[in-house]
């Protein structure tokens, strides 16, 4: 079971071994793995818009889609034919090009984000020495793709989108980088495969204070990097109506919202690498272990979506840059402490007291430095 | 106060609901059961005192219908949706029935005025509200014979205003027929005193001229 | 026709930094998300900073005053309805009380009962649903509003069971009610009122104390009680800007000097209070519902003795004369100006919305805020379209 995927691969490559030159089996590898990617982010991202509708409409007390298909199974398809046959229409003044070219830009680094990871034990599709680089180099990338579509729209309502698209992703970009920090501190390696095989044993990072710190800055950051609530200001549907996306119509729209939810699923799928132990676990295969915890995150996020409101622009770039940067950088120097005081153990009373201690003392050093942030307490008299 | 408290009271409401929707039943009005009724198949149910659009009522053949073409539900018409036309006889006679009875349901608000100010229990609010149609100018302008219903269909949706309805119907008949009666009597006797007296003058003065006939009242 | 659609933009001096910036005019609205119905707002914009705000109206106006003036003063009732469609309740109070005052009807107390007891239903309806759009607004994705909703629902079921309508009660009439209230719908009004505090404090719960809420509200849109009272703002607004002024305690209408309830105030007069003053006039609301129904007795619910005048309404036609009735709507005061040159329609009908007039301090509110502080001004505000343009 654990293996099957991999073993389906061997059989292919195998079978191609026999009737054909090695260099076809080459190919029949490569082949595989792209094919198999290609066509897991598109089934992923219909199949989370379904549970996405569902899990929001549960928390709001509603049914969800159960029209096509028994439990609405088939929503998704009748989603995918309406947006097919919808009528593209290209504002008249817009930068056709740009107009054009913004979505398919926006869909292939979210795409190839998927490269990197790994979905189970020896199945990531390519084993990049750099896979964290890669991940925070290619995510970034989605960000010209976005500011191209607001341009490209010649609407107002899009541009205000774009240019608030393009600040927080930069604001959150570096956060998220240096929570990742202490991952590679303690593992010592980029690879994504070495960083799973680093938490076998249940010694997830997660478990430790600094994981876990790294984990909710890390998780909250890629959040902000896919524009979901509460920081879904570049597609604030009740201020800029939507943002980036205003003008845009039919598949083209549907790309944008695939690019969306592939980005919420690599972002999920890299915290479950980085943080829960990945493919890690007992019993179950590897490649189920990686898809539940991966699914959990993503709960977590309609979860977001369905109970908060979105933070202001301001308020957005203060939290990254006046809350969590800092954050993660102590977060950093705890990591080192952990590491001196652990001494190649994973957990001692010490090395989880110590940097506990000092990232609680910052949390609350920071909170008392966001002051105006705080909420405040109100009185409110009742008078005849 | 810890940053974060408040999202995660916040976090746990909706997560409660979450679970809730499955535990609890559906419509039982509990915080975080579903509420979903799915329309086509399930509907909730019927109040009586639901109005929607006016229809007009008949007793036993669609001829003889209640209404008298009084006009009085086309004048107290808020929007003034209704328009009537008396139906004539041969002679050109304006009859007390409509031949034109219009209510154009694009305009009518559903306020149930006609209903409160008829005098003759002639219009009611109907509970059909799957009226939609394409064509808002011809199909939505219901005609009289589009409004006519069944004194039944009333009983049905409205068992209650049936019943008030057709008691005090028979209770104005009953007036009216004893009203009718006293009145005959009265008639009666009213010619025949004044036969008496035209008698009694006719002898007193002695003329020649014989009495003259009363014609009795018309019943109505 | 290229030159026509583009952008309009003034070059303003930025003055020290020497760049050359330009301010951005957005139409928000009259189709938008969140402008709550037909409404426009032309918004100068320095990046997100709100430069100028102009709002716009008269999209839905439905000429209602004089359609009002053509009809006669009973047909007027089911137009009130459409107004403020949220709390058609209050408003046929409001008008009913004004020909009452005209013709100077005595009302039973059945009927006063059963009035308030609407009317505070309504409000009711009113707050919940005003709080779930104004989250709706910050972007809470839909959940507010449908907890909101679901609750409303069962107040609409009792209105459709007592009136025939959901939204469009024309429920009062002159000198009293349509219909008396059976004991069963009492017994579903006590029900709702009896679980309704549990609701409320799910619905505090879920976002009142939240750190995005808070940072999103507090201290956004302030109203000093001065600009307030100037501009001749009422209801929940002018409270949550710490002025005392509610016209069921001022006026006593109706049966209102019987109950035990208080009026809370705000400290500040910004977004947050105006959200919090609502949530505590709902639970002062449900003090009101319960002495209202223990109180409430079995009586006639329309007046026995009515002015001649009004024996039959169709023929309705008050003395010469004006009255002005006005109650505590649940977006502020409410009231009707109606003068009678003794026909059957009035000779001159107004209506004093609370909406409208609440509106006209938005850009006082909303200068020097972002953008999406000027939604959520817009939300807290607490406009119907159907009673700002009429």
């Amino acid at each position: 079971m654990d293996q099957m995927f991999v073993n389906i691969k061997a059989a292919l490559v195998g079978l191609s071994d026999k009737v054909f030159p090695d260099w076809v089996g080459v190919l029949v590898s490569i082949a595989v793995s792209i094919v198999a990617i290609a066509l897991l982010g598109p089934l992923i991202m219909m199949y989370l818009t379904l549970i996405e509708r569902k899990v929001v409409a549960r928390m709001q007390n509603r049914i969800g889609p159960n029209r096509v298909g028994k439990y609405g199974l088939l929503q998704p398809l009748a989603d995918g034919v309406k947006m097919l046959i919808k009528e593209d229409i290209v504002p008249r003044n817009a930068d056709k090009v740009l107009h054009l070219l913004a979505p398919i830009l926006i869909v292939a680094p979210a795409l190839l984000v998927f490269a990197v990871l790994p979905f189970g034990r020896n199945m990531t599709a390519v084993d990049l020495n750099v896979g964290i680089l890669f991940f925070a180099a290619i995510s970034s990338i989605g960000t010209i793709g976005i500011f191209m579509a607001a341009w490209g729209s010649n609407n107002k309502f899009s541009v205000l989108g774009g240019m608030r698209s393009v600040a927080q992703m930069i604001s959150y970009e570096i956060p998220m980088v240096m929570s990742v920090v202490p991952v590679l501190l303690a593992v010592g390696s980029l690879s994504t495969n070495a960083i799973v095989e680093a938490q076998a044993d249940w010694h997830w990072f997660v478990f430790t204070p600094w994981g876990f710190l790294g984990c909710v800055i890390f998780f909250l950051c890629g959040v902000a990097e896919c524009n979901r609530s509460p920081f879904d200001l570049a597609e604030a549907e009740s201020e800029i109506i939507a943002g980036f996306h205003t003008e845009y119509s039919g598949m083209k729209f549907a790309l944008f919202y695939m690019a969306e939810f592939m980005s919420a699923f690599t972002i999920s799928g890299m915290t479950t690498t980085l943080f829960l132990g990945g493919w890690q676990g007992p019993l179950l295969p590897s490649w189920l272990w990686f898809f539940l915890k991966t699914y959990g995150l993503i709960f977590i996020m309609l979860w977001f979506r369905a109970t908060l409101p979105r933070l202001r622009v301001d308020q957005l770039m203060a939290l990254a840059w006046k809350f969590l940067l800092p954050l993660s950088l102590v977060n950093i120097v705890a990591t080192c402490i952990w590491h001196f005081l652990s001494d190649e153990a994973f957990f001692t009373p010490a090395a989880f007291l110590v940097p506990l201690a000092l990232l609680v003392f910052s949390y609350w050093g920071l909170m008392k430095l966001n002051q105006p942030y705080m909420p405040e307490k109100r009185v409110y008299p009742l008078v005849d | 106060m810890f940053f974060g408290l408040g999202i995660l009271r916040g976090m746990n409401i909706t997560l409660m609901n979450f679970i809730r929707s499955y535990t609890r039943k559906r419509g039982s009005g509990e915080i975080g059961a579903l509420t979903t009724v799915q329309y086509p198949e399930e509907r909730l149910p019927e109040k009586e005192k639901f109005r929607n659009f006016p229809f007009l009522i008949y007793d036993d053949k669609p001829e003889d219908l209640r209404c008298v073409a009084c006009d009085i539900c086309a004048q107290d018409c808020p929007p003034r949706c209704i328009y009537i036309v008396k139906e004539t006889d041969e002679a050109g006679k304006p009859m007390k029935k409509p031949a034109v009875f219009d209510i154009d349901f694009t305009v009518c608000m559903n306020c149930g005025i006609c209903e409160e100010v008829c005098p003759f229990d002639a219009i009611f609010m109907d509970h059909e509200f799957e009226i939609a149609d394409s064509d808002r100018h011809d199909k939505l302008l219901y005609h009289r014979d589009d409004l006519l219903k069944t004194n039944e269909h009333f009983h049905k949706i409205r068992p209650n205003d049936g019943r008030e309805v057709d008691t005090r119907l028979a209770e104005a008949k009953e007036a009216k027929a004893k009203k009718d009666e006293a009145r005959k009597k009265a008639a009666e006797a009213k010619a025949a005193a004044k036969a008496k007296a035209e008698a009694e003058k006719a002898t007193e003065a002695k003329e020649d001229k014989p009495p003259e006939t009363e014609k009795e009242s018309d019943p109505q | 026709m290229f030159e026509k659609m583009r952008v309009k933009t003034k070059v303003i001096d930025s003055g020290k930094s020497g760049l050359d910036t330009q301010t951005l005019e957005v139409n928000v609205g009259p189709q938008h998300p969140s402008t709550h119905g037909v409404f426009r707002m032309t918004i100068v914009l320095d990046g997100e900073v709100v430069k100028s705000l102009r709002p716009v109206m008269g999209y839905l106006h439905r000429n209602h005053e004089q359609i009002a003036e053509n009809i006669t003063y009973s047909a007027s009732m089911p137009y009130t309805d459409r107004l403020d469609y949220f709390n058609s309740m209050s408003n046929n109070q409001a008008w009913a009380m004004t020909v009452e005052q005209l013709a100077e009807v005595e009302i039973p107390d059945r009927a006063e009962y059963i009035r308030v007891i609407m009317s505070e239903l309504t409000r009711l309806v009113n707050h919940v649903s005003v709080i779930g759009f104004l989250l709706n607004d910050m972007g809470a994705f839909f959940t507010p509003t449908l907890f909101a909703f679901r609750e409303r629902e069962k107040v609409l079921d009792v209105f459709e069971a007592v009136s025939g309508s959901r939204m469009m009660c024309n429920y009062l009439r002159f000198g009293g009610v349509n219909r008396d209230l059976t004991d069963d719908q009492l017994g579903q009004i006590k029900k709702i009122v009896a679980d309704f505090p549990a609701f409320l404090d799910e619905f505090e719960t879920l976002l009142a104390q939240n750190e995005i809420v808070c940072m999103r509200c507090q201290n956004v849109g302030v109203l000093p009680a001065e600009l307030a009272i100037n501009a001749s703002i009422t209801g929940p607004m002018l409270r949550a800007s710490g002025v005392n002024y509610d016209i069921r305690k001022v006026d006593q209408y109706s049966v209102y000097d019987r109950f035990e309830f208080k009026i809370p105030l705000g400290e500040k007069g910004d977004v947050y209070d105006r959200y919090y003053v609502r949530m505590l006039e709902m639970r002062e609301s449900l003090k009101i519902l319960n002495q209202a129904l223990e109180q409430i007795e079995p009586g006639p619910f329309m007046a026995p003795k009515v002015p001649a005048c009004l024996k039959n309404p169709r023929n309705f036609k008050p003395p010469v004369g004006e009255a002005y009735g006005r109650v505590e709507a649940p977006k502020g005061e409410l009231g009707f100006y109606v003068v009678s040159d003794g026909s059957k329609e009035p000779w001159r009908y107004h209506v004093r919305a609370p909406s409208f007039i609440n509106l006209t301090v938005l850009e006082a509110m909303c200068i020097g805020y972002k953008l999406a502080d000027a939604i959520v001004i817009l939300g807290s505000i607490d406009i119907v379209l159907g009673e700002v343009d009429r």
